[in-house]
């Protein structure tokens, strides 16, 4: 008999709801984590980098707070140690959180490297030395880390990961953000606030290559006339570190090249799976592009083990391995009922400001897969709560199948658009059509009415446009 | 105390009927014996009498409701003195036609699940897309298995249930008259014990008679043409008085002996099989036959047949001999107990005084409720018709 029913290796928010789910559900179950449990997400991601977001946006309120009556004795200035420090002492909180559930559900935590042995064994390699376990059932977890460009290896100084940069000494002058995905945007915009001068560099023609293209373009004129700058269409072919800084040699479109002297630059050009190591060659585990193979069910190739989250590829989102977990740990404990989340029913969130938040498809996704579309667009500047907030940049786009009725797309540019999401998230769960979200009430003044003006806008009738 | 109105059996045996329309108001006054509603059964919409006096005091069964169950209760009488207070509530009638909800896997409290559900609509458990679809593609929701939480359809079983449906296939939605046709056929050939009779007749008198009396037909000053079918007609009808023992109907509680001879003729339409009723038909001469069925016919294919017409016949006969075929087994129209199949009158080698020749044959075949006819008995009937059918004269007379 197997030690475990289920055996998790990776603590993060995929390996912990897994061994949480499977604890609920009556089966014996461990987790092994290398390092810090709670994973990237928590400890050097999502939660980290959202505290000195919060700290920018105070900062930022605290720079216009005259306009709204508010006298501030002195110029406010950004003490970078404390943010840094709050932003450490949240993670280590959450940190301990994790630690406290595990406990509470009695899911022992093996803290150790694992690597697979074939048949359902894994060896487990601790301080106190080796130990072999075996389950019924393994669940991957192992997350992902930051893609390593050719020619650009993080030194920890000057070329940083995003573990450097959110726990930064000292303010750069000058700092270049290698790739404009959620990532690189969200630093850029941190860095921009507090005062450096920040060059985004992206591989794609616009940031956030996977958003919306208007919206994508909006925000890159919001953040231009926040100081940022952009080479989009460029790539970094060259790295040198000169001095104090680095001088990077970008080659734009057409070939053309110049170079960009920064004091420290920031590399968060995508991410790969965490599959080295893990003895994937003692099974039938394929790996795709850096990814494991799942199935529909986030079932691998060998019998038994399983992968989800970020391991098992895109999006990289601590929400979807959460949800793959509990459908992934449902599935194999007998309910047939389990399914992990379509990809149209994943949120999406950047953080920067203003934020940008999705669902579904893009509008020239959707076009491209032949549906006769309704777009509905209401920019915030027409709603009262984002007046009164002070807040009026943004827009909320809709796109709906223009036959059947279905949401089919949401794309939302703004302040706390982030949050707002997810009432379009629950009406892809229940399918409504544009009939229900017609007829759902809005409170007044919230910046969600915004959400339904965008609704009503789709099929002409916008009220307030 | 209230007086309930209960669904009434229209015909005996009706286990439920569609409750077509209220033709009072709540708070009309009524008369016993008056007419409150209208009640559609099988093929013909029956008029609902007051069982009392007194004041419409509530509606529990609205109009338009299919398959209420006969004896249920739709609604509610008050006395002079009474008002709404006394009636009593819906709940109790709602819950019990609620089953309980089963409880779910885990045995965490569930307050959705344990509530009790009271649910007056048929409206089925699907998200509003699978909904839309569903209508759009003519997909019949209620016949789909949710495979959302708690078994809700949703979007993937709707396109899983088009995706069935080969290329080149499409659903019509039946009409109320095919689901009708369906229902009755269905339950008389699972219920009614059948048994079948074949037997051939001589036709050629009856088509020698035929020939000469259609000849005088086209000189007559009201020129008239004869079908075998309208002397086939004459014939049951006669052949029903000689052995009445065919011309019943099975019931629970006894056998229903009609007395005269009205016979149902089925007729093919666009929409269905219906069969108008010749009543009284051995009194009628085949001239005036001949003239209801092509008048109820014509009536009948322009859908402009009134229940009457088609309500209350004995005995069907259905005939296919127009499309050449030589003989079918037909399922009983009930509350009949028996229906004639017949096929095409047709030139065949018969031995007549020991030689071989060509006749001018004609095959029927009886099928019969065993529960009320017996073999020999129904064999008596087929017999008396051939003896009909083979002396044309005898139905001139």
């Amino acid at each position: 008999m197997a030690d475990y029913q289920v055996l998790v290796i990776g603590a993060g928010p995929g390996g912990y709801v897994a061994a949480i789910r499977a604890a609920q559900l009556g089966a014996s179950c461990a987790i092994i984590e290398a390092e810090e449990p709670g994973g990237v997400c928590l400890n050097w991601g999502c939660i980290p980098t959202k505290t000195l977001l919060h700290s920018a946006d105070l900062f930022r309120q605290a720079k216009t707070a005259d306009a709204f009556g508010i006298e501030l004795n002195g110029t406010p200035k950004f003490n970078l140690d404390k943010a840094v420090e709050r932003s450490r002492t949240v993670a280590g909180q959450l940190n301990r959180g994790v630690r406290g559930l595990l406990r509470k559900h009695q899911i022992p935590l093996i803290t150790g490297k694992a690597c697979l042995l074939g048949q359902g064994r894994v060896a487990v390699t601790q301080a106190s030395g080796e130990k072999t376990l075996s389950a019924d059932a393994i669940i991957l977890a192992t997350g992902a880390r930051p893609r390593e460009l050719p020619g650009l290896k993080p030194d920890g100084t000057h070329l940083w990961t995003a573990r450097e940069a959110m726990t930064p000494n000292a303010l750069p002058e000058r700092l270049a953000v290698i790739g404009g995905g959620a990532i690189g945007v969200e630093f850029a915009s941190f860095y921009a606030t507090i005062g450096c001068h920040v060059t985004v560099i992206e591989m794609a023609e616009r940031i956030l290559p996977t958003e919306d293209a208007e919206i994508s373009t909006l925000l890159a004129e919001h953040l231009t006339a926040e100081g940022i700058q952009f080479h989009t269409s460029t790539r970094v072919s060259g790295c040198e570190r000169e001095g104090e800084g680095v001088t990077l040699s970008l080659s734009g479109p057409e070939e053309a090249t110049t170079s960009l002297t920064v004091d420290r630059a920031i590399i968060a050009a995508g991410i790969t799976g965490n599959v080295d190591g893990l003895g994937l060659e003692h099974t039938a585990v394929e790996v795709k592009d850096g990814h494991i193979v799942t199935d529909a069910h986030a079932a691998t190739a060998e019998p038994g083990v399983y992968a989800i989250g970020d391991v098992a590829g895109a999006p990289w989102l601590a929400h979807k391995a959460s949800h793959e977990a509990i459908a992934c740990v449902e599935r194999l404990l007998g309910n047939e009922q389990a399914h992990l989340p379509g990809p149209e029913q994943i949120p999406s969130c950047t953080y920067c400001h203003p934020q940008v938040a999705s669902i579904g498809l893009t509008e020239q996704a959707a076009t491209e897969r032949g549906y006769q579309i309704r777009v509905g667009r209401f920019p915030l500047i027409g709603n009262g709560k984002a007046q009164a907030l002070g807040e009026t940049e943004g827009l909320i786009k809709t796109i709906f199948d223009e036959q059947t009725g279905a949401l089919l797309g949401a794309h939302l540019l703004g302040s706390q658009v982030t949050e707002l999401i997810s009432t379009y998230a629950v009406s892809q769960v229940l399918e409504t059509t544009e009939a229900e979200l017609l007829q759902t009430v809005f409170p007044h003044p919230t910046l969600s009415e915004a959400l339904h003006e965008s609704v009503l806008a789709a099929w002409d009738r916008g009220l307030h446009l | 105390m209230p007086i309930s109105i209960e669904m009434t059996a229209a015909t005996a045996g009706m286990e439920s009927a569609t409750l077509v329309r209220w033709l009072k108001a709540e708070g009309d006054s009524i008369a016993e014996g008056d007419i409150i509603a209208e009640v559609e059964t099988d093929k013909a919409i029956m008029e609902m009498a007051a069982p009392a006096g007194g004041v419409l005091g509530r509606i529990d069964v609205p109009g338009g409701t299919d398959e209420v169950t006969v004896g249920s209760v739709i609604g509610w009488l008050l006395e002079p003195d009474e008002d709404a207070s006394a009636l009593p509530s819906t709940d109790q009638s709602a819950a019990a036609a609620e089953p309980a909800p089963a409880p779910e896997p885990e045995a965490k409290p569930q307050p959705a699940a344990a509530a009790p559900v009271h649910s007056s609509t048929t409206r089925p458990f699907a998200s509003p897309l699978a909904r839309r679809i569903a209508k759009e593609q003519g997909i019949d929701i209620t016949h789909l298995t949710g495979s959302g939480p708690r078994g809700r359809i949703v979007r993937i079983d709707v396109e899983g249930a088009e995706k069935q449906k080969l290329q080149g296939q499409s659903l019509l939605e039946h009409s109320g008259m095919r689901k009708t046709i369906a229902r009755r056929l269905t339950e008389s050939k699972q219920t009614i014990p059948h048994f079948y009779l074949t037997l051939d007749c001589d036709m050629e008198a009856l088509l020698d008679l035929r020939r000469t009396l259609n000849a005088r037909g086209e000189k007559a000053r009201q020129p008239y043409r004869l079908s075998v079918n309208d002397f086939l007609i004459k014939a049951v009808a006669i052949a029903l008085q000689e052995q009445p023992a065919v011309n019943v109907s099975w019931q629970e509680d006894g056998l229903l002996q009609y007395s005269d001879s009205d016979i149902s003729v089925a007729v093919a339409t666009e929409g269905g099989l219906i069969t108008p009723v010749i009543r009284k038909a051995d009194e009628k001469t085949v001239l005036t036959i001949a003239g209801e069925v092509a008048d109820l016919a014509k009536r009948a294919r322009t859908g402009q047949l009134p229940p009457s017409a088609y309500q209350g016949g004995g005995f069907t006969i259905s005939n296919l001999g127009m499309y050449g075929i030589k003989e079918f087994s037909a399922i009983i129209n009930p509350p009949q107990a028996a229906i004639l199949a017949v096929g095409a009158v047709e030139q065949r080698p018969v031995v007549k005084a020991g030689e071989l020749a060509v006749g001018q044959q004609l095959t029927l075949t009886l099928s019969a409720d065993h529960r009320a006819i017996d073999g020999a008995v129904a064999a008596q009937f087929l017999a008396c018709l051939r003896d009909l059918l083979e002396d044309p004269l005898s139905l001139l007379v």
